[in-house]
């Protein structure tokens, strides 16, 4: 079982016909014991960084993540699902997140528009599993005002908007990704595709 | 580097996509999807749809064009035409687009943009304007570009992004249709008073038209609609040649 968390964020129905795409079937879990049985686990996310955790905290669905990663079966953050897998966010004061991934999510401070809005290209940083089917140069789509600060070694790939922005992070089975691979075209399908056969 | 969009828009009555000039002389033309399929198949970037569809309660029906397109595409789309109230953005998102645009509904009732942005985020809030020059002045019209609110365009820009508008869409009723480039001149003004995106409507006719608007200011979404429709630019060809002009662009990267 595909698990889709559902904790009441906006981009779940977008995120799960990204999967019904590549055939791969995904069931919205609401209830955190059900992550037992997931052979892998999408967390979506639009939206503010407090809400979302508040959200995961209330439904319980904190310690069932924790128990499932450590399982070593994957763990695929998507947009702010990829935010909430760090330490803590500055986004309105300071948040604790999943603490999955070292590192803190804060706002971009750049002489750029912000919301960071569009498709921008990737830099692949390190050769992984999960951006086996794509390459440096091809774009994905954007949408996020904060971004992820952390270790050059959980960073697989980036992409510029002023500052280096960490598009593709991983850590062992954790997995994130900043953009939203459901809206990315081509490129995006074949980054689904990659879970899809990373949990067979 | 973040690249410039290529959007074609495309007007649906009825669940299905017309195309008229100036405003004027409605034609059929296709089905929301395929067209939409054909656009992403071809490197447009987004795509916009604008219902107009005449009642609110045919519109409704109208509407399930929205969830089709979210089922079989892979790409952002907007949606806008007779957005009025907050139910209204909320039954749109729910079906599937990613943005939705606000324009006369948000003349009527600024607020609208506030609790659209409030609820849903920025990003989801697109303020579309319509704009003539008349007497040197920029006046915003509304109702399909049939009636004078007698509001300057640029403030209602500037306040559009206060109140939360993630995302401008500037249609220059001058220019639409005639195919003689983009008002790079109004966009100009628009950019340097916003720090959010802006999108230039009205006027394309050929590449070179493109070309000029990147070159000349730096709009972030180029939208187009009978070019792209009659396949007098294709896509792909467009996206080369602004390539070539170091005009940062979407390319496929070949394997």
């Amino acid at each position: 079982m595909i698990a889709i968390i559902d904790y009441k964020v906006g981009n779940l129905a977008s995120v799960k016909r990204g999967f019904d795409r590549v055939g791969l079937d995904t069931t919205l879990v609401s209830d955190p014991h059900h992550l037992k049985n997931a052979d892998c686990v999408i967390l979506p996310g639009v939206g503010a960084f407090p809400d979302a955790m508040n959200d995961l905290v209330e439904k319980g669905f904190v310690p069932a993540i924790r128990d499932f990663v450590n399982t070593g079966k994957p763990l695929i953050g998507i947009c702010l699902g990829m935010q909430l897998l760090f330490d803590s966010s500055t986004e309105f004061g300071s948040t604790p997140g999943l603490s999955l991934i070292p590192g803190t999510v804060e706002e971009l401070d750049v002489k750029l528009k912000i919301p960071h809005m569009g498709w921008n290209d990737l830099t692949i940083r390190q050769d992984d599993p999960a951006i086996r089917k794509i390459t440096t140069g091809e774009y994905v789509y954007f949408v996020h005002s904060f971004y992820a600060k952390t270790d050059p070694k959980y960073i697989v790939a980036d992409t510029s908007y002023g500052v280096s922005v960490p598009a593709i992070v991983r850590n062992n089975n954790v997995i994130g990704m900043q953009f939203h691979p459901e809206k990315s075209g081509d490129v995006g399908l074949r980054l689904l595709q990659t879970i899809k056969e990373m949990i067979r | 580097m973040l690249a410039r969009r290529i959007i074609p828009c495309l007007d649906v009555r009825n669940g299905r996509v017309v195309k008229g000039q100036q405003f004027q002389n409605i034609v059929d033309v296709d089905d929301p999807v395929a067209l939409g399929r054909r656009y992403s198949a071809e490197g447009a970037d987004e795509l916009v749809f604008y219902d107009i569809t005449a009642s609110a309660e045919d519109r409704q029906i109208s509407l399930n064009f929205v969830a089709d397109v979210a089922r079989e595409l892979n790409i952002p789309f907007c949606v806008g035409g007779g957005v009025r109230t907050l139910d209204d953005i909320t039954t749109i998102l729910r079906k599937g687009a990613d943005k939705v645009s606000v324009n006369s509904g948000a003349i009527a009732n600024p607020d609208l943009i506030n609790a659209g942005a409030k609820r849903f985020g920025s990003q989801c809030i697109v303020l579309s304007i319509d704009v003539k020059q008349q007497d040197g002045k920029y006046y915003v019209y509304q109702n399909g570009g049939r009636k004078n609110t007698g509001l300057d365009a640029i403030e209602w820009a500037v306040e559009g992004v206060r109140r939360g508008a993630g995302e401008l869409v500037i249609n220059s009723m001058n220019f639409d249709g005639m195919k003689q480039g983009f008002d790079i001149e109004l966009l100009k003004l628009i950019t340097s008073r916003v720090n959010v995106p802006v999108i230039a409507s009205g006027g394309a006719g050929s590449i070179e038209d493109f070309i000029e608007l990147g070159q000349q200011t730096d709009v972030d979404g180029y939208l187009a609609a009978s070019v792209f429709h009659y396949r007098t630019i294709d896509i792909a060809d467009l996206k080369q040649e602004l390539a070539k002009n170091d005009i940062p662009v979407r390319l496929e990267v070949s394997a």
